[in-house]
């Protein structure tokens, strides 16, 4: 896209700015609503089954999107940013790949974590200097890094699998809190989540990535450092997979080749339908916060009535078209019942 | 001549000569001429699924449901060919391109009236797609035996010594040529990708491209689907995953630039023979099949990198050319 382009874009968004409690209006309804769809998957997971409503089982199941929970958060500023990150799947089967070598190698508990964690951040490091040295499209450096990424792991491990880990290296995907049924992965998202709030909201970085999503060019003029932004948003995305994957492969106890195949999409309609814009800019952490319990707690819910895998997947991939295009229409319903009938008069010529 | 040197394509022509020459020195019935015909025969399925992802990529977007299409699609066909064995075999060609044109053109329509952006709208859709061809096949496979003959023969059979596998693939190239160089929809396509805002002012139908290069490259995964069923007799719920990694591949191995506005038909063929002698080399040189998705993400990033180089390079040509 052109910057031409994006500064057309950002007049419209300017305008609609200068009305300052309309805008606030509606992010306040886009959050609300998907916290009274949350209201409505429990409600109605309550009533279709007896065992959803049951607070062992409600602390358990967040053991299945804990992961994608702690991605979703550097993912955000990747997103707000305007750019977009699909190599981080691939990312955690290169990181749990050599965490594998190295308990293999007889490493021990720390050892393997700092492994898996470095991995990350070089992969994370890779990616983004790739996209910001040589201003390559973020999707296209992705795209090619989560082939290499993956296919090194494939390379590597074929058909095989590490299986062999420590037994205190268990505790991170598996560990409770003392005594408690609280997960020590919630743990870890909630010091995440802390961490890319107070980033996002109480600091010059935070500002700066809204600056440089809102529009790049003006944030250059700025005095923006543009590319370090994006750069350090690409590294911290690398690391949070890094720790994404040692959760996971704590947790499943393995290393396959096709570890958390298919995660990026996940984690990618999390943000989304958080309600942050795709193309940067607009969006904050709590409607991510709220989107992640709402995902996480509807395939809670479909796992518990025997749905399978493969239609959630339809799910996932309907609400995350379906979270972009519903505040374009919300919003351009006023607008045209404003417009009348002659636009969709015009509208109709011109398809002939 | 200086001219011709200096195009990627002979870049590339030379590339791929120079790879089957070094594989031969260690495998010498490579170079047969049937093994050489194996590989355009196996390479034609990439050949068809990477001209419509040039399409897309032309507007600046990109096509990541090829896979999921050419698997919905293959199982709808082979399903209809096991349970209504009576359907003659010449309906399977229109019905493919029909099925994967009307899943192409969903996501054309979130990405022109919807404002999606086209990795966005596609990624859905390859969720969506996979998720139904489960639903159609009840998680069940079909296999060889229960496809009739005419249909595993779709692929083989043969018309003037060449398989109807490398037909397709010639005739969609020769088409393709020919939308794109020659007609006013094609270069549309161009103007759309070189810069959206001029091309709108100067009067292109952007809605209409972007449906265009949608349900292209559908109708063109459908067809494949129908093509890469038949011909490995088996139709499943993982067929074809991953697939649009590989035609995104042969895009910008071909030269075609990942932002969009610039690429040539004949660049996105030789980018698809340059992998599928890739992966034919592979087993001939004993390596593991498992080196091939390594290969290709560090192929992707090469001619990314490389093409971002190139690209630079001619802009400062041309604007020192300007500044005469």
């Amino acid at each position: 896209m052109s910057d031409l382009g994006t500064g057309f874009v950002d007049s419209s968004r300017l305008t609609r700015m200068s009305g300052p409690r309309r805008l606030a209006d509606f992010l306040l309804r886009w959050e609300s609503m998907l916290f009274f769809i949350f209201i409505a998957v429990f409600v109605g997971n309550s009533l279709l089954s007896p065992y959803f409503l049951d607070p062992f089982n409600l602390f358990d199941a967040t053991f299945n999107f804990m992961e994608k929970a702690v991605m979703a958060m550097p993912m955000m500023f990747v997103i707000l940013l305007g750019d977009i990150d699909i190599s981080v799947a691939s990312i955690i089967s290169l990181s749990s790949l050599f965490m594998g070598m190295a308990s293999a190698g007889g490493a021990d508990t720390p050892t393997i974590i700092a492994i898996g964690l470095a991995v990350g951040l070089l992969a994370g490091i890779f990616n983004g200097l790739l996209i910001t040295r040589l201003a390559i499209p973020s999707i296209a450096v992705t795209l090619g890094s989560s082939s290499l990424f993956r296919g090194i792991a494939n390379a590597v491990l074929g058909d095989q699998a590490y299986t062999k880990y420590p037994a205190s290296f268990a505790f991170v995907g598996q560990g409770y809190l003392g005594d408690s049924i609280v997960p020590f992965e919630i743990l870890i998202f909630l010091a995440t989540a802390l961490f890319a709030g107070i980033v996002l909201n109480r600091t010059v970085y935070g500002r700066h990535v809204y600056a440089v999503g809102n529009n790049k060019t003006a944030a250059r003029f700025s005095g923006v450092p543009v590319d370090r932004v994006r750069l350090i948003a690409f590294a911290v995305n690398g690391l949070a997979a890094g720790a994404a994957a040692i959760m996971l492969t704590s947790r499943i106890g393995s290393t396959r080749p096709n570890i958390a195949s298919g995660y990026e999409t996940d984690v990618i309609t999390i943000v989304v339908l958080g309600g942050v814009a795709i193309t940067g800019g607009k969006g904050n952490i709590a409607g991510v916060i709220i989107s992640i319990f709402l995902l996480g707690y509807l395939k809670f819910g479909m796992g518990v009535l025997n749905v399978p895998g493969k239609v959630m997947n339809i799910i996932t991939g309907v609400l995350l078209v379906v979270a972009i295009l519903l505040p374009k229409f919300t919003d351009g319903l006023r607008a045209r019942l404003r417009a009348g009938k002659a636009k969709s008069r015009a509208r109709g010529e011109e398809k002939v | 001549m200086k001219k011709l040197l200096k195009r990627k394509e002979t870049t590339l022509v030379l590339l791929i000569l120079l790879l089957v020459f070094a594989v031969s020195l260690r495998a010498p019935g490579f170079v047969a001429p049937s093994s050489l015909l194996n590989i355009i025969v196996d390479t034609s399925i990439l050949i068809i699924v990477s001209l419509g992802q040039f399409g897309v990529i032309l507007i600046g977007g990109i096509d990541l449901s090829i896979g999921s299409t050419m698997a919905l699609v293959g199982m709808a066909a082979a399903m209809l060919n096991q349970f209504v064995p009576s359907i003659p075999v010449w309906f399977f060609a229109p019905f493919s391109l029909l099925a994967g044109a009307l899943l192409g053109g969903l996501g054309g329509i979130l990405v022109a009236f919807g404002k999606l952006p086209p990795l966005i709208a596609s990624l859905g859709m390859m969720s969506a797609y996979r998720g139904l061809v489960f639903i159609l096949s009840k998680g069940q496979w079909v296999t060889a035996n229960e496809m009739t003959e005419g249909f595993r023969k779709i692929p083989e059979g043969l018309t003037l010594g060449l398989p109807h596998m490398v037909w397709a693939a010639l005739i969609v190239a020769l088409l393709a040529h020919l939308f794109m160089r020659h007609t006013r929809s094609g270069r549309d396509v161009y103007a759309i990708g070189g810069n959206p805002t001029a091309a709108r002012f100067a009067g292109v139908n952007q809605s209409k491209v972007e449906i265009n290069v949608f349900l292209i490259s559908g109708a063109l995964a459908g067809l494949a689907g129908l093509l890469y069923v038949s011909r490995y007799g088996i139709a499943q719920n993982e067929t074809a995953s991953g697939f649009e990694m590989q035609t995104v591949a042969a895009a910008v191995l071909g030269g075609v630039n990942i932002a969009g506005g610039s690429g040539t038909v004949l660049g996105v063929i030789l980018g698809s023979l340059f992998l599928g002698v890739v992966n034919n080399a592979l087993p001939v040189l004993r390596l593991s099949p498992f080196l091939q998705m390594a290969i290709q993400g560090f192929i992707i990033l090469t001619a990314v990198v490389a093409n971002t180089l190139v690209d630079r390079r001619n802009k400062r040509v041309f604007a020192a050319g300007r500044a005469r």
